[in-house]
């Protein structure tokens, strides 16, 4: 492993007391005899922004639903705040790339999905957060793809996670869509100070996004590089592409 | 900016005419007077067919006799109780095989096996069984009702999104509300066919089941007035039937307004 270290601290955040710490040791998945991840080792601060790239069929999203207890793992384990993952991750919350909105029943009432109470108002409260406030009492299927992932996103927010899990969230987006949805994602990580552990398969938006990117490879972790670069990162900033050039190096083997 | 709100009024204004309304009504209105005309002249016998008004006094003749009241009352609550044994049997059934699989694999290949059977070649069987009382129309019922509703409740069920299902999970929904908020609501559009199917095969199966064996209902009225050469009764009862199936289609088209009104099959 390859261990690019962090200069302290020059993650322009202040120390989080919110986001859950993980701690993974050994964590190894194989599905029949195929070994798709193989011990892998990563310990995340809490309120730490990770982007986990790699190729297609690497293991990526396997990878993140270990960490959300959707499957057990064949071996190693998951530490969160220091207590062992068993079962389903009730901390956790993950945004997948198809918005995965129930055609049923209305934008609000999406959003509040599996709330106990007071639904309605946080509802409200994570639909103010991502701009949607006055689509409300629409039905979710005359949405645009955009406002579909950002209603996925309040959603996965109304909970107030410690753990956000992004599974390529903007991959279907056009670019400009992207372009802002990354903003929002960024501005509601800072103020909210959840972990967020982001698959992606665009370099840029991990180098633009992430703390912290790990290239995922052969079933381990290939890379583990810093991006210790001050926020509010504008996109093309001459110091990302430094780092964008040497994940795509690594990932391509070049 | 100027050409979109022109578009929405002019469609608009098109819509709201009455001559939209009227136009599917044309067509079978001039057959109506033709068959009247032709009827009237004598061009067609009264006992091949009774001109429509012929048929209109008939239904009067039995409203004030309380005749066809009876009939109607009695095959409507052979229709319905058929329908909601069969009805329940088909929705218990079909979600539980649509749940567990174990079930299914107990359950499924029977009742996919005795779904072969036309439940209307059981005619002699049945009678043999239960005689010719109301048991033996109401089983038959039964039977047509059960097949379309379990099979489309087990084949909504089961074509549920498993990704929705997943993301219920994540969400912390457990089985129950998984079941009440996400696979019962996916499921609604498939049962809702399967309502539309079930309904039609109630109406027809008693209808022949009335017509073969019976003292009483719609099906009785209209046989009985065979053997009296009562044309216009016998028009009457296929009317009926016509009239309640009607109803029924009416009725599922009112449930599907209400409780998929999220579906785009009500979004225009
Ligand atoms: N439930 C499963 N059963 C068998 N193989 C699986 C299953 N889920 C994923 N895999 C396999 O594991 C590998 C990694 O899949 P995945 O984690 O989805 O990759 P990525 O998200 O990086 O594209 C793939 O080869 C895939 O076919
Ligand atoms: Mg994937």
């Amino acid at each position: 492993m390859n261990r690019v270290e962090s200069p302290t601290s020059l993650t322009s955040r202040p120390e989080s007391r919110y986001g859950t710490h993980l701690s993974i040791r050994n964590l190894t998945k194989t599905f029949g005899k195929k070994p798709v991840l193989q011990g892998i080792d990563l310990e995340i601060e809490p309120g730490e922004f990770i982007a986990v790239v790699g190729r297609s069929g690497c293991g990526k999203s396997t990878f993140l639903r270990l960490l959300a207890g959707l499957e057990p793992a064949t071996d190693g384990q998951i530490e969160l705040d220091g207590q062992p993952l068993k079962g389903l991750n009730r901390s956790a919350r993950i945004m997948f790339q198809d918005a995965r909105l129930l055609p049923w029943r209305s934008v609000l009432d999406n959003v509040a999905l599996g709330l106990r109470r007071d639904g309605q108002r946080r509802g409200q409260w994570a639909l103010q957060q991502v701009g949607l406030s006055d689509r409300a009492q629409d039905w979710t299927t005359i949405l645009s793809g955009g406002q579909r992932q950002r209603v996925a996103l309040a959603r996965a927010l109304v909970g107030q996670p410690q753990l956000l899990l992004l599974d390529e969230p903007l991959g279907a987006l056009d670019a400009l869509t992207r372009l802002e949805m990354q903003q929002l994602i960024q501005t509601l990580w800072q103020e909210q100070q959840f972990t967020a552990i982001l698959i992606t398969h665009d370099v840029e938006e991990a180098v633009h996004l992430a703390d912290r990117v790990v290239v995922i490879k052969d079933g381990g972790i290939d890379l583990d590089l810093w991006v210790p670069v001050s926020r509010p990162r504008s996109i093309g900033y001459p110091a990302l592409s430094e780092f964008k050039v040497k994940l795509l190096n690594r990932i391509l083997d070049r | 900016m100027q050409i979109a709100p022109n578009f929405v009024s002019e469609k608009s204004w098109e819509r709201s005419l009455p001559w939209q309304q009227i136009t599917p009504w044309i067509v079978p209105l001039g057959l109506l007077v033709i068959w009247q005309l032709l009827a009237q002249f004598g061009f067609i016998t009264t006992r091949i067919l009774p001109a429509p008004t012929q048929i209109v006094e008939a239904a009067i003749r039995l409203s004030i006799s309380g005749e066809m009241f009876r009939n109607v009352s009695i095959s409507l609550w052979r229709a319905m109780l058929g329908f909601i044994i069969g009805g329940s049997i088909g929705l218990g059934l079909g979600v539980l095989n649509g749940a567990s699989p174990t079930a299914e694999r107990l359950l499924d290949s029977s009742i996919q096996m005795i779904r072969n059977v036309p439940h209307l070649s059981l005619i002699p069987l049945v009678i043999l069984w239960f005689g010719i009382g109301d048991e033996a129309r109401i089983f038959l019922v039964v039977l047509g009702v059960f097949f379309p509703i379990y099979i489309n409740t087990f084949h909504g069920i089961r074509s549920i999104d498993p990704h929705l299902v997943e993301m219920g999970k994540v969400y912390g929904l457990r089985s129950r509300d998984l079941f009440w908020q996400i696979i019962l609501p996916g499921a609604l559009p498939n049962i809702l066919v399967g309502l539309r199917y079930a309904l039609g095969l109630m109406w027809l199966t008693l209808i022949v089941a009335e017509t073969i064996a019976a003292n009483s209902g719609i099906g009785y009225m209209a046989m009985n007035a065979r053997e009296f050469m009562q044309t216009d009764v016998v028009v009457l009862s296929i009317l009926l039937y016509a009239l309640l199936g009607k109803v029924a289609d009416t009725a599922v088209r009112l449930l599907e307004r209400w409780w998929l009104p999220w579906h785009p099959s009500q979004q225009m």
